[in-house]
C-alpha cells in the first residue's frame, strides 16, 4: 500500500456533482425515481436511441411508397409501427424536401428535439446561435454547415415545441436505385435529418 | 443583441420562405459562427446522463408534463442567457438541472432546503471516503 497516504485527502465532488447526488437520493428516498430504472434509459440512450433509429425510418420511407404516405400523414403512428416505442409521447411530424422546397428544423425557446428517433441533440442545436439564426436566416445557416441550394428552393424553417417535433424526410439521392433498405440507411445523416445537411453521396457507401 | 426569442417566437413559422433580408443580414451579424461538432458522445460527463434521466423518469411518473417542462426549461436558459451565459449549448445541462431543481421544488417532490441539505451530506461523505473508493452516503452524513 504504497499509495497510503494520498487515501487521507479523501475525495471531491464538484458543486455539479453534489447536486445532481442530492436530487437523485432525494427522488429516490421519496419513491420519484428508482437508480436502476435511470440506468436503462441513460444506457438506452447512449447505445439503442440515436440518428440510426431515424435513418432507418428515412430509409424505409425512399424504399416503400405505402410507408412514406403514413409516415407523411402520421409521422407518431408510422414509427411506432415499426416498433419504436415513444418515451416522449410528443406528435411526431415528417417533413418531406422536394426540389421546391427544403425543410430545417430549430426550437427557438430550448431545445425541443425528435429524441426517440435522433436521440439527443447535438450541441450546436441548443446553442442560441443556431437558435435564433435559424428563423432569421436559415440560408446562411445552411451555408455555415457547407449546403448550398438553389436560389430557386424555399426553405421552410420548422420551429419544434414540447408538443410537436420534426423529421426531415431528405431527398433520396440519385444512383440509389435498386438499393436495400439497409444499404439507403447508411446515406442518411443525422444533419439530413434536421435539414442542416444533405444525405451522403452514395459513392461514400460502397 | 436587439433581439430576444419572444420576437423570434411571434414569426410566422410557416414564413421561412419570406424572411427580410436586412433582419436576416443583422441577425447574421449580431451573433457568432455557429459550433460545429461531429456525431460524437452523447453526454460529456456522467451527472449529464443522470440529470437527463431523472427529467425522463419524472415525466414517466406523471409529475410534469412535457409543455410544463420546456416552459421552466426556457425559462432557465433565458435567465442564464441575459445573465451573460454565451449559450453556446456547452452549459445546456446546467440550465438543465436548474430546471429540474426548480420543477421537482414546484411539484412538491423535493424542496429546495431538503436538497440542500443532501448536498452538504454528499460533500461530508465525499470527504472522509478514500480517494478511488466509490463514494457512499451513510446515515451520519446527514445529522447537523
Amino acid at each position: 500500500m504504497a499509495q497510503h497516504d494520498h487515501d487521507e485527502h479523501g475525495s471531491e465532488l464538484s458543486e455539479t456533482q453534489l447536486r445532481v447526488r442530492a436530487l437523485e437520493t432525494v427522488l429516490t428516498e421519496k419513491g420519484y425515481i428508482d437508480p436502476a430504472a435511470l440506468d436503462l434509459i441513460i444506457q438506452a440512450y447512449e447505445t439503442k436511441i440515436g440518428p440510426h433509429t431515424g435513418a432507418r425510418v428515412v430509409a424505409k420511407a425512399w424504399h416503400d411508397p405505402a410507408f412514406k404516405r403514413a409516415l407523411l400523414d402520421d409521422g407518431s403512428k408510422a414509427v411506432r409501427a415499426l416498433g419504436h416505442e415513444s418515451r416522449v409521447g410528443d406528435h411526431l411530424v415528417a417533413v418531406e424536401n422536394t426540389p421546391a422546397r427544403h425543410n430545417i428544423v430549430v426550437c427557438t425557446l430550448c431545445s425541443c428535439y425528435p429524441w426517440d428517433v435522433l436521440g439527443l441533440p447535438p450541441v450546436w442545436y441548443k446553442s442560441a446561435p443556431y437558435r435564433s439564426r435559424a428563423v432569421k436566416d436559415p440560408r446562411g445557416v445552411l451555408a455555415d454547415f457547407g449546403v448550398k441550394l438553389p436560389a430557386s428552393t424555399e426553405i421552410r424553417v420548422w420551429d419544434s415545441t414540447a408538443e410537436t417535433r420534426f423529421l426531415v424526410l431528405p431527398m433520396r439521392p440519385s444512383g440509389t436505385e435498386g438499393w436495400s433498405e439497409e444499404r439507403l440507411a447508411q446515406l442518411v445523416t443525422r444533419d439530413a435529418m434536421i435539414g442542416t445537411g444533405l444525405p451522403k453521396p452514395p459513392e461514400e457507401v460502397a | 443583441m436587439d433581439f430576444g426569442s419572444r420576437s423570434l417566437r411571434s414569426l410566422d413559422r410557416n414564413d421561412g420562405g419570406k424572411i427580410d433580408p436586412i433582419l436576416a443580414r443583422r441577425a447574421a451579424d449580431a451573433v457568432p459562427s455557429i459550433p460545429r461538432d461531429a456525431e460524437g458522445p452523447i453526454f460529456r460527463e456522467p451527472w449529464e446522463a443522470q440529470a437527463f434521466a431523472m427529467a425522463l423518469a419524472l415525466h414517466a411518473r406523471g409529475l410534469f408534463t412535457w409543455p410544463e417542462w420546456a416552459d421552466v426549461l426556457a425559462q432557465e436558459i433565458k435567465r442564464a442567457h441575459a445573465a451573460g451565459d454565451p449559450d453556446t449549448g456547452e452549459t445546456y445541462y446546467l440550465h438543465w438541472l436548474n430546471a429540474l431543481e426548480r420543477i421537482v421544488a414546484a411539484k412538491g417532490a423535493a424542496d429546495a432546503q431538503t436538497l440542500a441539505r443532501y448536498r452538504h451530506a454528499w460533500a461530508r461523505a465525499a470527504e472522509r471516503t478514500a480517494h478511488g473508493t466509490p463514494i457512499v452516503l451513510e446515515p451520519e452524513d446527514l445529522t447537523d
